[in-house]
């Protein structure tokens, strides 16, 4: 589904991989290695050469945003424009089945931006890029900041829209969580993708 | 009319003591600001003594090309101005090309506005009312992109997690850049609103306070002052919405991406 073909930006060598429709990757390497920036380079956020293309319609046929509502990208800091957490989503009760799976409160809409916890931004980040309902995600470490049942709720949501059809690219720095989520691994070291 | 008391050179020596003394002040107190006070107080003098001659020149020559030549200098050296004021400044020649088109069109349409519809001189470019009717609404339209482009720049570099992140969400980049763009209009346009507010009551302008000086009767310098603080928020107005508009198209690229490396340090 997704086909990478010599992408190339700074501080990367060129990368290719492939992946298909309802695949998990995971992507492991050391801090500084090019990981976040591969993943930023696939979404289109920053300049960047080479062929990517999603069900082989090339990432230039569409337009930057287009792209990206195919293509979601969940970076392990997430940001936020708004006041209010409800205020991030467009139908925050067509969401809520979800939320309470990542083990987020009802009410948290209602919430002011100061009050969620890095851990509960994470799932809420998450939550914001289902909502698009991409072909694929690119997670950067999202469960890093999780304790153990958060982390599970998490694997178990993106494990079932997985098993829907969603591709995603799962960088994580545990190698036990690679091999619990993904089929494949690939290793990012000193910006070169092996 | 009711004619005007003629300043002679004594006059200014005379008045120019109070700067001595301010240095005098800064040397007993260490400050450290004589000389550069006095530095500014010189070139004050300077500045304002050869624009005296370029404005005789001009006023005897009524020529519309010497006086767009007057024109450009002027909006050249706020473009220079602006893009000195900038915290963050845009890579290139790109702060003192956005600040000079944007002041150069709100300029110009406000100057010539006014020369055609309140004021029409014969002829309508007569420098006598171009010029320091040009100075003016420049003077104020140039403080109106400097911080617009300065709150847009700085907005865009501190909100920066919030802009993209609603790009990664698939917003376009007028979507995503919204807020911090509201935010620096707001910022560009504050001073002139706030003037307007105080002027009269606390402040009286130095324009008005020049003509009545000037034996001007205070109710026609209160129109002239009424006419040119309208031009003044005009100008602001277009000057700032083009400094922002264009600064948000340059540090944003066709793929709808944030393009931060297009400030320089």
């Amino acid at each position: 589904m997704l086909e990478v073909v010599n992408l190339r930006r700074s501080g990367l060598a060129p990368v290719s991989l492939s992946l298909a429709a309802g695949e998990c990757v995971a992507v492991q390497g050391p801090s500084g290695a090019g990981k976040s920036l591969m993943l930023r380079a696939i979404a289109d956020l920053d300049v960047n050469d080479g062929e990517v293309s999603l069900d082989g319609v090339g990432r230039d046929a569409v337009s930057g945003p287009q792209w990206r509502r195919q293509v979601g990208y969940v970076p392990a800091e997430p940001g936020w424009w708004a006041d209010r957490v409800g205020e991030h989503f467009r139908d925050w009760a067509a969401l809520l089945p979800w939320a309470e799976r990542l083990l987020l409160p009802a009410e948290a809409a209602a919430w002011p931006m100061t009050r969620p916890s890095t851990g509960e931004r994470c799932r809420l980040a998450l939550l914001r890029a289902l909502e698009m309902a991409p072909r694929m995600l690119l997670l950067d470490e999202p469960t890093a900041a999780l304790d153990p049942l958060a982390t599970a709720a998490v694997e178990a949501l993106v494990g079932e829209r997985v098993a829907a059809g969603l591709g995603v690219l799962w960088v994580t720095h545990d190698a036990v969580q690679a091999a619990r989520v993904a089929g494949r691994i690939l290793r990012i070291s000193q910006g070169r993708l092996e | 009319m009711t004619g005007y008391v003629s300043l002679s050179a004594w006059d200014l020596g005379l008045a120019s003591l109070l700067v001595f003394a301010n240095a005098g002040l800064s040397l007993a107190l260490r400050l450290d600001l004589h000389g550069r006070l006095l530095i500014a107080a010189a070139r004050m003098v300077a500045q304002l003594s050869l624009m005296g001659l370029v404005l005789v020149t001009l006023f005897a020559l009524v020529s519309p090309w010497w006086t767009a030549l007057a024109a450009l200098v002027m909006v050249g050296f706020a473009g220079r101005e602006a893009a000195a004021r900038q915290d963050r400044p845009l890579t290139g020649w790109w702060s003192y090309g956005i600040g000079t088109t944007s002041m150069m069109t709100a300029a110009t349409l406000v100057t010539v506005f006014a020369l055609t519809t309140a004021l029409r001189p014969d002829p309508w470019y007569d420098p006598r009312y171009a010029i320091p009717l040009l100075g003016m609404v420049l003077g104020n339209t140039m403080t109106g992109v400097s911080l617009g482009l300065n709150g847009l720049a700085t907005g865009l570099v501190t909100r920066r997690a919030g802009v993209e992140a609603r790009l990664m969400l698939g917003a376009s980049r007028h979507e995503a850049l919204r807020p911090v763009v509201r935010a620096a209009l707001r910022n560009a346009m504050m001073p002139i609103v706030n003037a307007m507010s105080a002027t009269g009551v606390v402040s009286l302008p130095g324009m008005m306070t020049g003509q009545i000086l000037g034996g001007v009767a205070p109710a026609e310098a209160v129109k002239y002052q009424i006419l040119i603080m309208f031009l003044i928020a005009g100008g602001t107005g277009i000057g700032a919405v083009t400094a922002v508009l264009g600064g948000s198209w340059r540090l944003t690229d066709h793929r709808h991406r944030l393009r931060l490396d297009r400030i320089g340090g």
